[in-house]
């Protein structure tokens, strides 16, 4: 049973793609820097080429971290839905199979300023 | 001339009997089932209703009685509070955040619980949990209605307090709360009571009053005080209704055994969401603090819960499947808690800060092992942040977890350093949580979930669109007053000027 109910329940999901004017939602969570309490929510058009969302939103929000610097975005270890994943730069978020509420996340090993080892 | 006739007095025993369980009669008209069309969908199995026992025997007339002396008394102290300037008597204003928390999640959670308790006391059939209930309906309407008008005195001097009812609905940080409710009162009756009458009223409760109610007694805040003495006895009642309810439900027929347990599992791990709050309130917002929310979970969460457990165990139940998972995060959570609070404050309707050198100190003696190892790091740089004239704001919005709807701001049980990812796939459709509980709860019935209101995602869509401006004016926040840091807010100049002219000749 997918609920409790008295008779047959079937629901409509709040938060479908359609109600987000043509964007969808991304979240980013960069592994181990956590001076950023959450994963990131990101909108985003799915055609924003992927570079265009480390180099502007992502990397905005980064800057608080001493480390934000020091990232070598050609070296990272990317996961998507927790699989070792490799993004094509070039291509848009749908082409790289970015789906809505896909939840991205990098590592920078030997980058951790606030972190105890 | 008119003798005088004694009035005949009824025994206690023959008036309880009178004023409730012979109120209720046999139906004749309609089957009981048509009257009392909720009670088998949930599995439950009931077979004797007068086998539910009241241990206060308390008539709906003395209910009354009782409960006029006491609005009496609080409206008295109310009054005095407000006529002497109660609100310059708070150890500092830092304080009201915790009490604005409270108004804009809590209290209308009470609201909420006198709604759910008016509703099963009609779905009921037995007489006994339909008076038990009524009066708990109308004890949680009153605690709403007395904690809102305790706290409205500070609306008159102080910002944040203005639009809490906007805040409860809208805002992003109260919706932990609002779903618990809503995900309760949309459950059927035995659940919800499972819920609110069991694991909030009788184990969750005293993690959120009793340092809440302290907090205020140690901070100055007569009004809040005396709100808690009004509601003590009714809590008491509360309490021993929940545990009533546990105990009959189960020794009506074996076969509810699972599916209590289940819901224990449950609504322990949601409430235990809701109390992330509280820990925050406990280890950060109060200026002077009663003790750390890990002392108040050691005496009564692992104390008191334990014995709770150990008692119900002659009946097969177990103690909630997220314990272990919780006992872990408790060390953790409200470091977690106020840094995100802190990097989100441009969108709280309450101020944060960063904790000067002296709390941090305290912090360190009460978490020994992770608070300089973890958060102590985050804290200095984030003052030094803001010293350079750049203080932290993350306009990063936050991952909500699909079923407590908090950020995840969580990290894995079993390594504070890597926040807790969990997903999973419902008809095509992604779903984000922020812990194995949470996303149990979705996975057992993922058709209520999925329509989960996340404050964050509908931030992006109709009406608001994405503008941060626009958002603020829909959740009644003004800019500038009632949001930011502490340091330098209007609340700080003022109690400081007021207190100043209460104080001293300058």
């Amino acid at each position: 049973m997918t609920v409790a109910a008295i008779k047959e329940y079937l629901a409509v999901p709040r938060d479908r793609v359609e109600n987000f004017h043509g964007k969808q939602l991304v979240y980013v969570s960069w592994d181990h820097h956590l001076l950023f309490a959450s994963p990131f929510l990101l909108c985003l058009p799915p055609e924003t080429p992927f570079r265009e969302l480390v180099n502007g939103p992502l990397g905005m929000l980064l800057q608080p971290d001493p480390d934000a610097a020091a990232i070598d975005w050609q070296h990272v270890e990317w996961l998507k839905s927790g699989q070792p994943w490799t993004p094509d730069f070039d291509a848009s978020l749908a082409a790289n199979g970015i789906g809505h509420k896909d939840q991205l996340r990098f590592r920078t090993p030997g980058l951790n300023s606030l972190m105890a080892a | 001339m008119d003798m005088k006739v004694a009035k005949k007095k009824l025994g206690l025993k023959d008036k309880y009997k009178l004023m409730t369980r012979d109120l209720g009669w046999e139906p004749s008209y309609h089957s009981k089932d048509e009257l009392y069309p909720y009670m088998n969908y949930e599995g439950i199995k009931i077979h004797d209703w007068d086998k539910w026992e009241d241990p206060f025997r308390l008539t709906m007339d003395a209910y009354w009685k009782y409960q006029a002396e006491k609005e009496r008394k609080f409206y008295a102290i109310i009054d005095a509070h407000a006529q002497n300037n109660g609100h310059l008597n708070l150890t500092d204003a830092r304080y009201l955040s915790a009490l604005k928390i409270f108004l804009q999640a809590i209290s209308p959670g009470e609201y909420a619980a006198h709604r759910g308790f008016a509703r099963v006391g009609r779905e009921f059939p037995g007489v006994g949990p339909q008076v038990a209930c009524q009066m708990q309906a109308i004890d949680e309407i009153r605690h709403a209605q007395t904690q809102i008008h305790a706290m409205s005195n500070y609306n008159r001097y102080y910002n944040g307090f203005h639009a809490f009812a906007d805040q409860r609905d809208r805002i992003w940080y109260t919706s932990v709360a609002r779903s618990f409710f809503d995900d309760s009162m949309s459950a059927g009756p035995f659940e919800f009571m499972i819920a609110i009458g069991f694991s909030f009223e009788y184990v969750l409760t005293n993690l959120l009053f009793v340092p809440f109610m302290s907090g205020a007694a140690y901070n100055g805040d007569m009004a809040t005080v005396t709100f808690g003495f009004s509601a003590q006895s009714d809590e008491a009642r509360h309490m021993t209704l929940g545990l009533e309810v546990i105990k009959f439900i189960l020794e009506q027929d074996p076969d509810n055994l699972p599916i209590v347990q289940n819901w224990i599992d449950k609504w322990f791990w949601r409430g235990f969401r809701v109390l992330g709050l509280v820990s925050t309130m406990m280890d950060y917002m109060l200026p002077k603090r009663v003790m750390s929310w890990r002392e108040a979970w050691d005496i009564y969460g692992v104390e008191n819960g334990g014995a709770l457990f150990k008692d119900l165990a002659r009946y097969g139940i177990k103690p909630p499947k997220g314990w272990d998972d919780a006992e872990k995060a408790i060390d953790h959570m409200s470091h977690q808690f106020m840094l995100g609070l802190y990097q989100w404050s441009f969108g709280t309707s309450f101020h944060s800060w960063i904790p000067s050198d002296a709390d941090m100190d305290w912090l360190a003696g009460k978490y020994p092992d992770t608070f300089d190892k973890h958060y102590r790091p985050r804290w200095k740089h984030i003052k030094k942040l803001a010293a350079a004239g750049t203080p932290f704001k993350n306009y990063g919005l936050a991952r909500l977890c699909q079923t407590c709807q908090l950020p995840s701001v969580f990290t894995e049980p079993d390594d504070p350093t890597l926040t807790c990812h969990r997903e999973t796939v419902y008809k095509g459709e992604k779903y984000q949580f922020c812990s194995d509980g949470c996303q149990h709860i979705f996975e057992n019935e993922p058709e209520k979930y999925i329509q989960a209101w996340l404050p964050m995602p509908q931030l992006f869509q109709d009406p608001i669109k994405g503008d941060l401006g626009e958002w603020m004016k829909w959740v009644s926040l003004l800019d500038g007053k009632d949001n930011g840091d502490y340091a330098g807010s209007e609340d700080q100049k003022n109690f400081e000027a007021w207190r100043g002219l209460a104080t001293t000749n300058q």
